[in-house]
This record gives C-alpha cells, sequence and structure tokens, in this order.
C-alpha cells in the first residue's frame, strides 16, 4: 500500500490538475500537485527507511499488462535498494520543484497544466525505477521521455521551444530504438522479461552466441550494447547528447528536475539495475567506461565557453553523467549511483540558482549581460557558492565524496580503459571548477554589464523558491559525508542484491586502496581550477578574449559543440528529407502512378467521358466486372452441376 | 437451434437503409430523419455486438456462433462464425459505425439519404467479410464493401475524386479478379468453398502457390503493401471525413484479415515460400513511406502515408509465425483502427471550419482549441506508439516476433520508432503549436459536443487497451496458438518432403 500510494499519489496529481484545471484553478492545481507529490516524497524517506536500512525489499504485483504466447509482463513495483535510493532523489527533488515552481511561475496563464506535466513526470519517474521488468521500464522511460517533450515545448508560442521539443524526443528514439531491440533480444534468448528470471538465467548465457544482423556476437554483449543505446539516449552521453543542451528552453524548474537531477539519470539507473547482465559483457563494461570518460571531458571543454548560464549548467550536467557511467563500466555501479545522488541535489540546486538569478535579472540568460549584483541577491549568490563548491568537489561538500570515489574506481579498475577515465576524469574536473566560477564570477561580479533597467529590477526570489534552494544546500552540503560510508563504505552490505558485482570486479574495493596522489589530485586540479577562473575573470578580465582570439579554431569548436548538431544536419537530417522528397515525386508519383494507374487510367477515363457525362459512371464499371464474375460462375457452377 | 446473431447482425444494417429508402417529404425532413435512423440503427447494432463479446468463450480455438445454411450449391453454403480473430474487428466496426455518422452530420448536406444508405450498407459488408465462413460469401462480401466506398468518394469527395476513385477501382479490379479465378479454381478442384474445410484439403504445393499470388494481389491492395499503395493517399485525400474513417479503420484490415483466413491456413506452404516476398515489401513499406509522410504538405496524405507504414508492421508480424508476432499483427490492425479513426477525424474537425487541409495553412490552433490539441495530441502519441497508448503494445509484440524470425526485420522494422515521432510529432507541430498568424483562425472554436463526444471514447479506448489490453489479448491466444501450429505442421511436411526429395 505504502508503495501504491508513493507511485500512484503524483498521477493522481497530474489526473487532477489535467482533466480539471480549470475548475480548480491555479492555487487548486497548486495544492493538489505539490502536495500529493510532497506526501508522496516524505512517504519515500519511510520506504528508504523500510528498504534501504532494514533491507526488506519487495514486489508488489497490480495487475497483468502484456500476454503474448511466452511473454508475459506485469504491471507492478519493485522496491529494492536501488529502488529506495531513486525513490528518495526522484521524489524529493520534484517536490521542491514542486513547490519552487508556484513561485517561478506566478505569472504564467498555464499553470495547470505545467503543474499536471510535472506530476505526469514524477509518476513516469516513479514507474521507471520501480519496474520488475523490462517493458514496463521501457514504458516509464519512453513516459519521462514525453514529459520532457511537453515541457521543453510548454512555451508552444516559441519556435525554438518547439524545435528542441522535437529534437529531444527524436533524439530519445534513437536511443529507444536500441533500447526496443535489446528487450525484443532479452525475450528472444530468455524467453521472459521479468528481471528476476532473466538476471537468474544470464549465467548460463556466458560465452554463448546469438546471430544479429547476419554476424555471430557475443549473446550478452549484443543486448547489453542495445539496451546501453538506450540509456545514452536517455542520459545524453557523447552522440546522442545534443538534445540536451537544447532542451534548456524548458522552463527552468523543468531544467532542475528533468534535464538535470531525475530523467537524465535513467540511464545510469539502468545500467546499475542490469547490473547482472553488464557484469557479464566485459566488452560492453568497457564501452560504457569509455563513452562515459568521452563524454565527461567532451561536455566540460564546451561548457568553458559558452555564455548562457543555463548552457552551462547543462553542459556540466552532461559531463557529469559521464562519471555515473564510467563509474559503472568499471563495475562501481554503487559509486555511479552515489554521484547520482548527491549530484541531483547539487545540481538542481545550481539550476533553481540560475533559474532564480534569471529571474531576478528579468529573464535574461546570457551571461555576458550579467555582473555585479552578488550584494543585491545575497542568498542567491551564497546558494550558488555552495552548489559550485558542490559540483567542483571540495572536502566536505557533497560532490567531494562522490566524484572522488568515482575517481578512485575508475584508478582501481587498474584496466587501460579506466586509466584512460581517470586521466580524463581529472581534466575534467579541472575544467569543472574553472567553468563553475566562470559562471559564478561573470554573473555576480564585476561591473554590471545589464541594462539600468534591468539592474533596477534584480531582486531575491520570494520565499516560496528560496526555501526549496536552502533545502537543496543543505542536501549539497551533507549529502556526502552522510551516506558515503553507507553507500560505498568498505561494507558493502548496503545494496543487498539490488547490484550485483561479479568477485573479480573489485575497482570500488581498490578504491579505498589507491596511492594518496591519486586521493589529492581530484582536489588539488579543482582548487587549480578555481584559481585559473579567478584569474581570467576577476584579475585580468582582458585574458579570455585574448586567448579566444590566440586559439581561434579550438575557441569555434568548443562553441559550436564540436560540430555536432552540423555534422548530424549534413548527416541524417538533409539526406531523409531528400530521400523522401524522391521516394514521393519520383518513386510514387512518376513510377508506380505513371507506369500503374494514371497510365491505364487516363484511357479509360477517356472511355468512361466518352461513354457517360455521370460522375458516378465508374461504378457501373466496377459492378460490371463484379457481374462478369458472377456471370462466369454461375455458368461454370452449371455446366459442372449439368454434367 | 439458436438465434442467429451473426446474420441478425449482418443484416440490421441493411433494413435500417430499406427504411431510409422509403423516408419521404422535403429535403430537410429526409436529411433529417435518414441521419436519425442511420445513427440508431448503427447504435442498435453496436448494442448487439455487445452479447457476442460477453457470451464469447475465449479459450475456444474453434469457430462460435456457427451459422450454415444451404444456399447457392452444394459446397457453397451459406455458412457464418467468428472466432478470436474475427470478432473484435466486428467489434470495430460496430464501433465506429456510430461515430461516422455523427461526424457526417453537419459535413454532408448534399443527398444525405443516399450517403446514409451507402454506409449502413458498407457495415453490412464489413460486418460480413469479418463472420463470413465461406469463400463465396467472403468475395461477396469483401467486392461489396467497395462499391458503398467508391460512391462516398465519388459523390461526397473533394475536388479530384473522380481521378481517386479510378484509381482505387483499377487497383482494386486488379486483384479481385485474380482473387475470383482462385476462387473458382478452388471451387473446380474441390467442390467446396467452405474455408474450415479447404484448410484441410490438402492443396498442392506447386497450386498453392499460384493461388497464394492470385490472393496475395487482392489483399496486398486492401492493406495496401509497397509498391500497389498509391491508391491509398489519393483515396483518403478526396474521401469526406468519415469515408477515410471507414476505409483507414476498417477496410484496409480486411486485407490483413483475407491473409489471416485464408492465405496462411488454406495455402500453408506457398506462405512458408513467399514469406521473404513480404518481409521484404513490409520493410520497404515502413522506411519508403515513413520518408516520404516525412515530407507531406497535406494532413490527410501524411497521415494516408503513415497507415501504410503502420500495415507494414502488420505483414511482418502476420507471417512471423510466432505467437507475439501473429498477436502483435492483429493488435496493429486495432489499434491503427481506433488511431486512424480518430486522427481523420481530427483533421475533419479542422477541415469542417477552414475548409482545407493544407498543413501550412494552420499553426497555433493550440491558443484557440486547447481540448481539440489535447485529444490530438493523446492520438498524435497512440500513431508513434508510445507505451500507455494501444499502439504501442502491437509494435511492440511485432517487433518482438520479428527479432525471433530475423533481425534485419527486426532492425529495419525499429527504425520506424525514429521515423514515426519525425512525422507525426512535426505535423502536430505545424497544426497545432506556435502563434496564430492568419485571420481565419483567430476566429476557431473549439470543439464541440458532438465532436467531444465523437473523440472521447476514442481517447478512453485508446489509454484503456494501452494499459489493459488483457480483453482483446486474450481473444486471440487459442486462435492464434491454432493457425502457428497448423503452420508449423506445414514447415514440416515440407521438410520432411525436401529429406523424401533428398533421399531419392
Amino acid at each position: 500500500m505504502l508503495y501504491t500510494l508513493i507511485v500512484f499519489l503524483p498521477l493522481i496529481g497530474a489526473a487532477l490538475a489535467g482533466l480539471f484545471g480549470r475548475v480548480l484553478g491555479v492555487s487548486g492545481s497548486h495544492v493538489v500537485t505539490t502536495g500529493l507529490v510532497t506526501m508522496s516524497a516524505l512517504l519515500s524517506w519511510v520506504a528508504f527507511w523500510f528498504v534501504a536500512i532494514q533491507g526488506n525489499a519487495e514486489v508488489v504485483e497490480l495487475f497483468p499488462w502484456i500476454e503474448s504466447g511466452a511473454l508475459e509482463a506485469m504491471w507492478s513495483i519493485r522496491v529494492d535498494q536501488l529502488t529506495a535510493v531513486m525513490l528518495v532523489v526522484v521524489n524529493t527533488v520534484a517536490a521542491l520543484v514542486h513547490w519552487y515552481s508556484i513561485g517561478y511561475m506566478h505569472d504564467d496563464p498555464h499553470q495547470p497544466r505545467f503543474f499536471a506535466y510535472l506530476s505526469l513526470f514524477t509518476f513516469a519517474m516513479l514507474t521507471l525505477v520501480t519496474a520488475d521488468n523490462f517493458v514496463q521500464m521501457f514504458f516509464g522511460w519512453e513516459g519521462v521521455g514525453l514529459c520532457s517533450y511537453l515541457l521543453i515545448g510548454f512555451w508552444y508560442h516559441k519556435p525554438s521551444a518547439n524545435a528542441a521539443a522535437i529534437k529531444a524526443f527524436i533524439v530519445n528514439r534513437v536511443g529507444d530504438f536500441g533500447f526496443a531491440l535489446g528487450i525484443c533480444a532479452v525475450f528472444f534468448v530468455f524467453q521472459n522479461v521479468e528481471f528476476e528470471p532473466v538476471f537468474e538465467a544470464v549465467p548460463r548465457f556466458v560465452g554463448t552466441e546469438i546471430e544479429f544482423l547476419g554476424g555471430h556476437f557475443d549473446t550478452l554483449t549484443v543486448i547489453t550494447i542495445l539496451l546501453f543505446i538506450g540509456a545514452m539516449g536517455k542520459s545524453a552521453q557523447i552522440g546522442l547528447h545534443t538534445w540536451l543542451p537544447d532542451a534548456m528552453e524548458g522552463p527552468t524548474p523543468v531544467s532542475a528536475l528533468i534535464h538535470a537531477a531525475t530523467m537524465v539519470t535513467a540511464g545510469v539507473f539502468m545500467v546499475a539495475r542490469l547490473s547482472p547482465m553488464f557484469e557479464y559483457s566485459e566488452f560492453t563494461l568497457a564501452l560504457v567506461t569509455f563513452v562515459g570518460a568521452l563524454t565527461a571531458i567532451m561536455a566540460a571543454t564546451i561548457g568553458m565557453v559558452q555564455n548562457d548560464i543555463k548552457r552551462v549548467v547543462a553542459y556540466s550536467t552532461c559531463s557529469q553523467l559521464g562519471y555515473m557511467f564510467f563509474a559503472c563500466g568499471v563495475s562501481a555501479y554503487q559509486a555511479g549511483i552515489f554521484h547520482l545522488f548527491t549530484h541531483a541535489f547539487f545540481k538542481a540546486l545550481l539550476f533553481l540558482g540560475a533559474g532564480s538569478v534569471i529571474h531576478a535579472f528579468s529573464g535574461e540568460q546570457d551571461m555576458r549581460k550579467m555582473g555585479g549584483v552578488w550584494r543585491m541577491i545575497p542568498l542567491t549568490y551564497a546558494l550558488m557558492w555552495i552548489g559550485s563548491l558542490a559540483l567542483a568537489g571540495i572536502p566536505l561538500f557533497a560532490g567531494f565524496y562522490s566524484k572522488d570515489v568515482v575517481l578512485e574506481a575508475a584508478w582501481g579498475a587498474h584496466s587501460a580503459v579506466g586509466e584512460l577515465a581517470f586521466v580524463l576524469g581529472i581534466l575534467a574536473a579541472l575544467l569543472t571548477a574553472f567553468y563553475s566560477w566562470r559562471l559564478l564570477f561573470m554573473t555576480f561580479h564585476g561591473h554590471s554589464r545589464a541594462s539600468h533597467e534591468v539592474l533596477h529590477h534584480v531582486h531575491e526570489s520570494p520565499p516560496v523558491m528560496t526555501v526549496p534552494l536552502v533545502v537543496l544546500a543543505i542536501g549539497a552540503v551533507f549529502a556526502g559525508m552522510l551516506f558515503a560510508p553507507m553507500f560505498v563504505g568498505e561494507d558493502h552490505g548496503f545494496w543487498g542484491e539490488s547490484i550485483f558485482v561479479l568477485a573479480s570486479h573489485t575497482a570500488l574495493e581498490e578504491a579505498h586502496h589507491v596511492p594518496l596522489w591519486v586521493k589529492l589530485s581530484p582536489t588539488v586540479v579543482s582548487v587549480l581550477g578555481i584559481a585559473t577562473a579567478w584569474w581570467m575573470y576577476i584579475a585580468r578580465p582582458d585574458l579570455p578574449g585574448r586567448l579566444a582570439a590566440q586559439h581561434a579554431e579550438l575557441y569555434r569548436f568548443f562553441l559550436n559543440k564540436w560540430y555536432f548538431d552540423e555534422l548530424y544536419d549534413v548527416l541524417f537530417v538533409r539526406p531523409a528529407r531528400a530521400i523522401g522528397s524522391f521516394f514521393w515525386k519520383k518513386g510514387d508519383e512518376a513510377t508506380i502512378d505513371g507506369f500503374g494507374p494514371n497510365g491505364v487510367a487516363s484511357r479509360v477515363l477517356d472511355l468512361a467521358r466518352r461513354a457517360t457525362q455521370l460522375q458516378t459512371g465508374y461504378v457501373y464499371h466496377y459492378a460490371f466486372v463484379m457481374l462478369i464474375g458472377v456471370v462466369a460462375f454461375v455458368t461454370w457452377y452449371l455446366l459442372v452441376v449439368g454434367m | 437451434m439458436d438465434w442467429p446473431i451473426l446474420s441478425t447482425l449482418t443484416f440490421l444494417p441493411l433494413v435500417g437503409a430499406a427504411f431510409i429508402l422509403v423516408v419521404r417529404g422535403d429535403a430537410a425532413v429526409v436529411a433529417r430523419n435518414a441521419r436519425n435512423i442511420a445513427l440508431w440503427t448503427s447504435v442498435i447494432a453496436f448494442v448487439l455486438s455487445v452479447p457476442l463479446w460477453i457470451y464469447f468463450e475465449p479459450a475456444d480455438a474453434g469457430f462460435q456462433f456457427e451459422e450454415r445454411v444451404d444456399w447457392l450449391a452444394e459446397g457453397i453454403t451459406y455458412h457464418m462464425g467468428i472466432d478470436g480473430m474475427s470478432l473484435p474487428f466486428i467489434l470495430l466496426t460496430t464501433f465506429l459505425t456510430p461515430i461516422c455518422i455523427l461526424a457526417s452530420w453537419e459535413s454532408i448536406q448534399t443527398r444525405v439519404k443516399e450517403y446514409m444508405i451507402a454506409f449502413l450498407v458498407m457495415e453490412t459488408m464489413m460486418i460480413g467479410v469479418f463472420a463470413a465462413l465461406d469463400f463465396v460469401l467472403f468475395y461477396l462480401f469483401f467486392e461489396g464493401g467497395l462499391i458503398p466506398m467508391f460512391l462516398i468518394i465519388g459523390i461526397w469527395g473533394s475536388d479530384n475524386r473522380v481521378y481517386a476513385t479510378f484509381k482505387f477501382f483499377l487497383y482494386t479490379l486488379l486483384g479481385s479478379v485474380l482473387m475470383l479465378l482462385g476462387l473458382l479454381w478452388l471451387y473446380f478442384q474441390f467442390g467446396t468453398t467452405d474455408i474450415p474445410e479447404l484448410m484441410r484439403a490438402g492443396i498442392d504445393p506447386f497450386w498453392q502457390r499460384l493461388l497464394w499470388l492470385g490472393f496475395f494481389a487482392a489483399f496486398a491492395v486492401k492493406i495496401p503493401m509497397w509498391p500497389v499503395h498509391t491508391w491509398l493517399p489519393d483515396a483518403h485525400v478526396q474521401a469526406p471525413t468519415a469515408g477515410s474513417v471507414v476505409l483507414a479503420a476498417v477496410l484496409l484490415k480486411i486485407g490483413g484479415y483475407g491473409f489471416l483466413r485464408i492465405s496462411i491456413p488454406i495455402l500453408p506452404d506457398a506462405t512458408v515460400t513467399f514469406t521473404p516476398l513480404v518481409y521484404a515489401l513490409s520493410i520497404v513499406a515502413i522506411v519508403y513511406t515513413s520518408l516520404v509522410a516525412l515530407m507531406q504538405e497535406d494532413m490527410k496524405k501524411l497521415i494516408a502515408y503513415s497507415s501504410i507504414a503502420h500495415m507494414g508492421f502488420v505483414t511482418i508480424g502476420l507471417f512471423t509465425f510466432t505467437p507475439a508476432g501473429v498477436e502483435g499483427a492483429i493488435m496493429v490492425m486495432l489499434s491503427h483502427g481506433l488511431v486512424s479513426a480518430a486522427l481523420f477525424l481530427c483533421v475533419g474537425v479542422v477541415y469542417d471550419r477552414i475548409h482545407t487541409r493544407l498543413i501550412a495553412r494552420y499553426g497555433g490552433v493550440v491558443n484557440r482549441m486547447p481540448l481539440y490539441a489535447a485529444a490530438f495530441m493523446v492520438f498524435t502519441l497512440a500513431n508513434v506508439g508510445l507505451p500507455g497508448t494501444s499502439g504501442f503494445l502491437g509494435e511492440f509484440l511485432v517487433l518482438v516476433g520479428a527479432f525471433q524470425a530475423n533481425t534485419w526485420v527486426a532492425f529495419l522494422a525499429c527504425t520506424s520508432v525514429i521515423l514515426s515521432a519525425a512525422y507525426a510529432l512535426w505535423l502536430y507541430r505545424r497544426v497545432i503549436f506556435g502563434v496564430i498568424t492568419r485571420e481565419d483562425l483567430k476566429a476557431i472554436l473549439d470543439l464541440n459536443k458532438r465532436e467531444v463526444a465523437i473523440l472521447a471514447p476514442l481517447v478512453a479506448l485508446i489509454i484503456l487497451f494501452g494499459v489493459y489490453p488483457m480483453p482483446i489479448l486474450e481473444l486471440f491466444h487459442a486462435p492464434v496458438e491454432n493457425l502457428i501450429a497448423q503452420h508449423e505442421l506445414a514447415l514440416e511436411g515440407l521438410r520432411g518432403a525436401t529429406n523424401f526429395a533428398a533421399v531419392q
């Protein structure tokens, strides 16, 4: 009952606000959605207590969904330790974002719709993390994608928002293409889509091969790679990341909830949930590590030169997701989920803080038009500092514990790809600290570059917005030190059976026994990054421009986001449209119709025109042909019977 | 003998049509009475079809509610009966006909009487085709349903209706003639046209192949499969709204149903032989028509092309001969029946107001029509196959089945996941989102009560079957299991034959 309530309360809120928004009015919608999600959040902590602390994992089966041959999928709620952690993350951030939105969206005319979408998203995310089979996971997976689409395009009068929404959906669908095939492959191999039976059967298929697209490949590698493509799409990993920065077109609370704390981490959750499968494919694990490491550094280089405050944070998210993935890739799933956990707090804080800044600057998002306001909005300023300190991994803040253990595990894997991840991770950590303080300095310090009118309006946000920020800030400070012993301590008992690691994969073990320089380097580079940002944006503000001019090529490469969008446009978008046009005009109209019906039809049409002026003349022809058929049939029948 | 409920249901609409025929008076009175009689007849037909579902025994793989009366000759009887594969289509027909009549309530103003008669006759033919268990009967209903459709497009269609009707006519003529020849051959050979008996006939493999191709011509045109699909976009564009609805929702399904009822069970060996051909054409259809859909400027044409892509899933699923694949294919047909009907109705709603189907003429509709936008969103998502809508389930099961049959087929069919999202959301964005710039859109009104009554049941069913499809799925299990068992037998026979040849 407890778990059912946790999952379905947000749905009830969404349905009420969505269907009866006009009756409930704005405040009514606030009350039902925010109230129910908050209730769900509080219950999640109770569930966390029952499940994670006391170790009572449970599966609640609701009712059957699909039955077809051997394929059976139930609607169910699986709550184990991994789910419990996700429940807490999702619902806590969701509740805080609901509260924050009451203030942030206060003058929007479509608030019931907005809150309905937010709650619907929460529900979809909950069905994802509580899924007990692949198909329900896919339901939640696509459901969060839908809500993301709806919320990115929430301001539907903006063409850029509509374009970003479609882009997000379609790029995610490229990932889902892999996910869907992966599920098909799972069923093909295991004749089952429920987690437990599949996980139990996995060891029997180690070393076997299946035929896929004409070749023979390792069964588990094929399956896990297909599934991982899905994770790459949802979690914006390199190649499928292009939608995430554009998704910032949505209202800022959406960015905080969906595109920082919860939905984009679904890919990481998936890999951890399916650890009993991923563990048995060294190749896929190496791929996960490699993709994660590459994403971490790529996104950091781009984030370093962006001028839109939200895009900086977005690329930072992308980069941090890379960390989570390479942690999973070296079999330190616990560390990946731990980073997911702390990241949810400080990144939601940074996003909502950025929202607060944008709010203060009357909607301005370009950091080049900000600056010099830290005395006017001290609370926001302080909170942004806390978020940045946590993100950069400064000791005692949440990010310190999780990022350190991620990097140490990468080192501890003692594999080539693990070391690569470690090196790129350290580099990315340097850049992370740099762009975070670049953001702080450009936004709050120096001479203000905003217009007088805008500056005049700069104000601190109302308590309904700042209180959620403070709660998140508390998380950003304490979530690391409080939960580190539990999540990634030397005793792994906390996770129970929810995460499976082969005994030969000892990265997390090794992480506790790394050389001192490995332990210190993340902190050292972070401090270095902060110092560089200070040097470039406070001490010598002329430097960035000169550097950019000196390395124009590189600067443009980063500024233009490694030209991914341009590349995809040339590779996919334009060819698809050109081929579509070609098939339509040359295929259907010129070839098929030209040789087929039009050729014949023009003859018939001539005849018909001559034969009759009636528009419906052809019907008689048709009836005539049928008549011939019947006559032929009867004649022949008579002949046969007659004989 | 029990009450012949199938015949009653089948011919009830004809009775209604007869009543409309005798309506007299001035034009307005005739129109009003014709509408009312048509609506009530179709509603009664729907109500009558519900007990069919209630008293149906899903666990029984055989035919139920059977009726058999001597008819044309020995071997050609009036044989009706349904199993779990035909029942849902009958329900779909009886459910959609009242909706179609309601949708034509105001948009059809000329020759209302004839229009309503055509619609009721069509309903009889459609129910009949799904209930017929004799091939001659099947053929008569199959062909008979086309005549009212020709009339509906040809008389109540748009500007270029004559061209569209001719095209439709030519294609279907080709298929029908070949099917008729096959039918004649069967009777000549076996002295019966009873479908269950023909299943046991054991036709010579060589003749099976010829017959298969003949029937294939008829069914492939109907579904339609690439490359005999080009009649469909034109027919849809020219047809009045309700015509498009019936065409997409029910008439196309007769092709798929034909494969299921005739080709696969009667000609099992040939079915095995031609499976690669079906896969190839279906894959081409999915990729090709999805890309074409992406470029369309006319809303109805876009939805028509998307229909062809979805029917590609049907043909793939049917020929996987796995429970998931076949059940998925039937599910795609049913879901598409609801979703395409709903999408065409949505086009009709704005067409009635603005009188254009050009996508570029719209934009920002959500500002004036939030209810409409919400309904359209649900249908778009179902068309995209989002889990939680009926559209997901069928396609997913087909993919699962296809993966078992051939990974390339699954891989290429799966591209539809991406392409369908592209064309469907792109359509939605251009019509619904944005700012209203055109004068005539600024005064456009949201759904009226009649339109809500039409669309709301569709929204409800699409979501219901997305979340809880079991009542429908359980109908398929027994007959599909039967079908696959038959197929496996045939397959073994083939292998046996090859082994035998090898031994010799």
